[in-house]
C-alpha cells in the first residue's frame, strides 16, 4: 500500500482560493468515502489554511489521478497551486501539520483538533489509521515537550497572558470593559476563557452597552460614572474611539486609597489611545497600550519560531518511526506465509502420531512453543531488515527457502 | 559518614543552583535538575542532621557554625514547600547559590561534623534557638520573594517585550506567599523572644547587640503584618520593608553572633 497526499494550502494559495477548496466536516467526510475506491483508504483535513487529501492504495498513480480531479472539481484554478507527496514525505508533512509546524502561526493549537476530526470523519483503514494516530501523539508530544504553543499569538490572549502576570489565577477577578468594539470584545472573552468575570460594561452609547452586558451576563453603566467601579475592579480594558481620554491619571489615583494596594491591569486596545499614559506611574497600577501588546506578540512569535526547530527533530523522529512500520509491512505477507506453513506442517505432523488426548494436549502445547521461539528471531530480523530497506530481499529469501512461492 | 553527608547534600545543593542559572536561560530540562538536586540535598541533609543529633550528648546545633547547618535546612525545608512549582523555580536563583554558600560557611566554621558535646542543657535553650532559626528561615525565603516581585514588578513597569518568555510567578501570588510566611514566622520569632527573655530573667544578664537587633527585626516584621492589615500595606513598598527586615536578618545571622555566643 502507498500512502499519497495531495493538497493546497497557505504556502501556495491565496485565501481567495483556498475558501473555494474549504470543505464542511460532512462535506469532508463525504470526499474520503468517494476517494477511498475499491480497497484503499481516505482522509480529508480542510482548514481555513489548507484542504488536504490523505490516500493509501495500491496504486500511487491512481490514488493522486482520483485526489487531483476531486480537488480540481471544487476549484478548476487550484491547479498550479496543488502539491503531491508520497508515503515517507506525506507521513512527515502530516506531522508537522499536527504539531502546527506548517501553520502561519507557529505552534497554533487549533490544528491538532482539526486533524483529529479530519482522522474521525476519514475511511481509515490500517495504514491511514496508524499514520493520523501516530501524528496527533506527535503533535501532542511536540507541544508536551517545547514550548511552541504555550505563549500567546495574538494581542488578546497576550493582554490575558499579562493579567495572569499580576494576578495569577484569573478566576473571580472583576473586568470593566469601556467601550463596546470588537478589539475589547475579543480582549474580554480572553479574559471570560481564563476565568475573569464581566462585571461592568461602560460604552458612550446606553444601547449597545445593555446588549453587551446581557451577553456577558454584566452590569452595563454609564461612561461618565465609570470610575465608580475602579474600586473593585481588577482589570479594565478600554477600545473606545474617543478623542480624549477616557480614564486619566487623577480619577484612578482617586481609586486607589479604596482599593487598599491591590494592583489594577489596564489594557488599552483603541487608536487614539484612550487612557491616560500616567495611570502606568502610579503604584500597583500597569498600563499596556496597543504597541506594548504587539511588541510582547512579536516576541513570543519569536520564542515560538526558536522552539518550532526543537519540534521538528520531534516530529522527524516521529515520521522515521512511521516510514520504519511502513517498511514493515513489505515482510509480513511473507512472515504470515512462513508462519502458516509451519503451522500446516505441525499440525500435519500432530495428526499422524498415534496419541491419547492428554498425550495430544501437552504435544501441541510444546510443538507450538517450539515454533514459536524458533520462528521468533527470523520474523525480528526480517522487521529490522525492512526498516533497513532490505526487506524485499529478506522477504524474497524466506519465500524460495522454504517453498512459499505459490502463496504469494 | 557526616562528612561524606556533607559533601553529598553540598554536591546537590550546588548542582540546583547551577541548574537554576541554566533555568533561566533556557527553560526546560535544567529547572527539573534543579529540583531534583534540592529535594535530594535536603534530604540527604536531613540525613546529616539526623546523624549529628543521634551522636552528639545534647542538643547538637549549639555552636555558631553547627546552628548555620539547621539555618540552611529549614530555609531549603521552607523553599521546598513550594518552590518546585514550575512558576517559582526562579526563586531557586536566590535560594539556593545562597543555601550553597552558607552551607559551606557551615562546614567551615565545624557545624557539619559530630560532637559529642553540647554548650546547651536546657530545653529553654533548645526551644529558643530553634524557633528563632525557624523565623530566621522564613524572612529569608520571605525575602526571596520579594526580591522576585521587585523583579518581575519592575519588567512589568517597563514593560519588557519577553515579560512572557520567562515564567515567574504572579505579582498577587508572591505578595500573598510572602505574607503568609511572615505570618508563620514571626510567631515562631516571637515565642523565641519570650523563652530568651524568661531564660535571661532567670539567670540574670544583661542585653547584648544581637538582643537589641533581634528585637528591631520583630518590629520591623510586626510593623509590616500590622500595616497589611490595617491600611492594606501590598506590592512594592511592602516587598522593600521586608527586604529591610531580612538585612537586619542577616546582620542578626551572620554579623553579630559572636557576642551573644560569647
Amino acid at each position: 500500500m502507498r500512502i499519497v497526499l495531495v493538497g493546497v494550502s497557505h504556502h501556495q494559495a491565496p485565501v481567495e482560493l483556498r475558501e473555494r477548496a474549504a470543505l464542511d466536516r460532512d462535506q469532508a467526510a463525504e470526499l474520503a468515502r468517494r476517494l477511498t475506491g475499491e480497497s484503499g483508504e481516505a482522509v480529508c483535513l480542510s482548514t481555513c489554511n489548507r484542504t488536504e487529501l490523505y490516500i493509501a492504495d495500491e496504486s500511487a498513480e491512481d490514488a493522486e489521478r482520483r485526489a487531483e480531479t476531486a480537488l480540481l472539481a471544487l476549484e478548476a484554478e487550484l491547479g498550479p497551486a496543488l502539491y503531491r507527496l508520497g508515503d515517507e514525505a506525506a507521513a512527515l508533512h502530516l506531522f508537522r501539520v499536527a504539531a502546527g509546524l506548517d501553520s502561519m502561526v507557529p505552534g497554533e493549537g487549533e490544528i491538532l483538533g482539526q486533524v483529529r476530526a479530519a482522522y474521525d470523519a476519514g475511511a481509515t483503514g490500517p495504514i491511514l489509521d496508524r499514520l493520523f494516530r501516530q501524528a496527533l501523539h506527535a503533535g501532542r508530544k511536540a507541544r508536551v515537550e517545547t514550548a511552541i504553543g504555550e505563549s500567546p499569538a495574538s494581542v488578546s490572549s497576550a493582554a490575558a497572558a499579562l493579567a495572569e502576570q499580576v494576578f495569577g489565577d484569573l478566576r473571580g477577578r472583576k473586568v470593566l470593559v469601556v467601550g463596546a468594539g470588537k478589539m475589547g470584545d475579543h480582549a474580554a472573552r480572553n479574559l471570560v476563557s481564563r476565568g475573569a468575570e464581566i462585571a461592568w460594561i461602560a460604552n458612550r452609547t446606553t444601547d449597545r452597552a445593555v446588549e453587551l452586558a446581557a451577553r456577558f451576563g454584566s452590569a452595563a453603566v454609564p461612561l461618565e460614572r465609570m470610575g465608580e467601579q475602579l474600586a473593585a475592579a481588577d482589570v479594565v480594558i478600554s477600545s473606545t474611539s474617543a478623542p480624549g481620554w477616557t480614564l486619566d491619571r487623577a480619577l484612578v489615583s482617586d481609586a486607589l486609597p479604596a482599593r487598599k494596594g491591590r494592583p489594577l491591569f489596564f489594557i488599552d486596545l483603541a487608536v487614539p489611545r484612550d487612557l491616560d499614559p500616567g495611570i502606568h506611574e502610579l503604584d500597583g497600577c500597569y498600563l499596556y497600550d496597543i504597541d506594548d501588546l504587539q511588541a510582547v506578540v512579536a516576541e513570543t512569535l519569536a520564542g515560538r519560531r526558536r522552539e518550532a526547530e526543537r519540534a521538528e527533530a520531534i516530529v522527524a523522529e516521529e515520521a522515521e518511526r512511521f516510514r520504519e512500520w511502513q517498511a514493515s509491512l513489505d515482510v509480513v505477507p511473507a512472515i504470515a506465509s512462513l508462519r502458516a506453513r509451519a503451522d500446516e506442517i505441525r499440525a500435519a505432523e500432530l495428526q499422524r502420531a498415534k496419541l491419547n488426548d492428554s498425550e495430544r494436549r501437552a504435544a501441541e502445547s510444546v510443538t507450538t512453543a517450539v515454533l514459536n521461539k524458533l520462528l521468533h528471531l527470523p520474523t525480528i530480523r526480517m522487521k529490522e531488515a525492512a526498516a533497513a530497506a532490505d526487506g524485499v530481499i529478506y522477504a524474497e529469501a524466506v519465500r524460495h527457502l522454504f517453498g512459499l512461492e505459490d502463496e504469494r | 559518614m557526616a562528612e561524606l553527608l556533607f559533601w553529598l547534600a553540598l554536591l546537590a545543593y550546588g548542582e540546583a543552583a547551577l541548574a537554576y542559572v541554566g533555568e533561566a536561560r533556557h527553560p526546560g530540562r535544567a529547572g527539573r535538575l534543579a529540583t531534583w538536586g534540592v529535594r535530594i540535598g535536603w534530604l540527604v541533609q536531613t540525613a546529616l542532621l539526623a546523624v549529628q543529633a543521634a551522636r552528639a550528648d545534647g542538643f547538637p546545633w549549639s555552636t555558631w557554625a553547627a546552628s548555620l547547618n539547621l539555618f540552611v535546612w529549614l530555609v531549603v525545608g521552607a523553599y521546598l514547600i513550594w518552590g518546585c512549582q514550575v512558576r517559582f523555580r526562579l526563586l531557586g536563583l536566590a535560594v539556593l547559590p545562597l543555601a550553597a554558600v552558607l552551607f559551606a560557611l557551615a562546614h567551615a566554621g565545624g557545624g557539619t561534623s559530630v560532637h559529642g558535646h553540647s554548650r546547651y542543657s536546657s530545653l529553654f535553650l533548645v526551644l529558643h534557638v530553634g524557633l528563632v532559626l525557624l523565623a530566621f528561615a522564613g524572612f529569608t525565603v520571605a525575602a526571596g520573594l520579594s526580591a522576585l516581585y521587585l523583579w518581575q514588578e519592575r519588567r512589568l513597569k517597563r514593560r519588557e517585550a519577553t515579560i512572557l518568555s520567562v515564567r515567574a510567578p504572579a505579582l498577587a501570588r508572591l505578595d500573598e506567599l510572602s505574607a503568609r510566611t511572615i505570618a508563620v514566622a514571626l510567631p515562631a520569632l516571637t515565642l523565641g523572644i519570650a523563652v530568651g527573655i524568661a531564660r535571661l530573667r532567670d539567670r540574670g544578664g544583661g542585653v547584648d547587640a544581637l538582643m537589641a537587633v533581634t528585637v528591631v527585626t520583630w518590629a520591623v516584621y510586626s510593623s509590616y503584618l500590622v500595616l497589611r492589615v490595617g491600611t492594606g500595606l501590598r506590592g512594592r513598598r511592602a516587598a522593600y520593608l521586608l527586604l529591610a527586615g531580612f538585612v537586619l536578618v542577616a546582620v542578626v545571622r551572620l554579623a553579630l553572633p559572636v557576642t551573644h555566643f560569647a
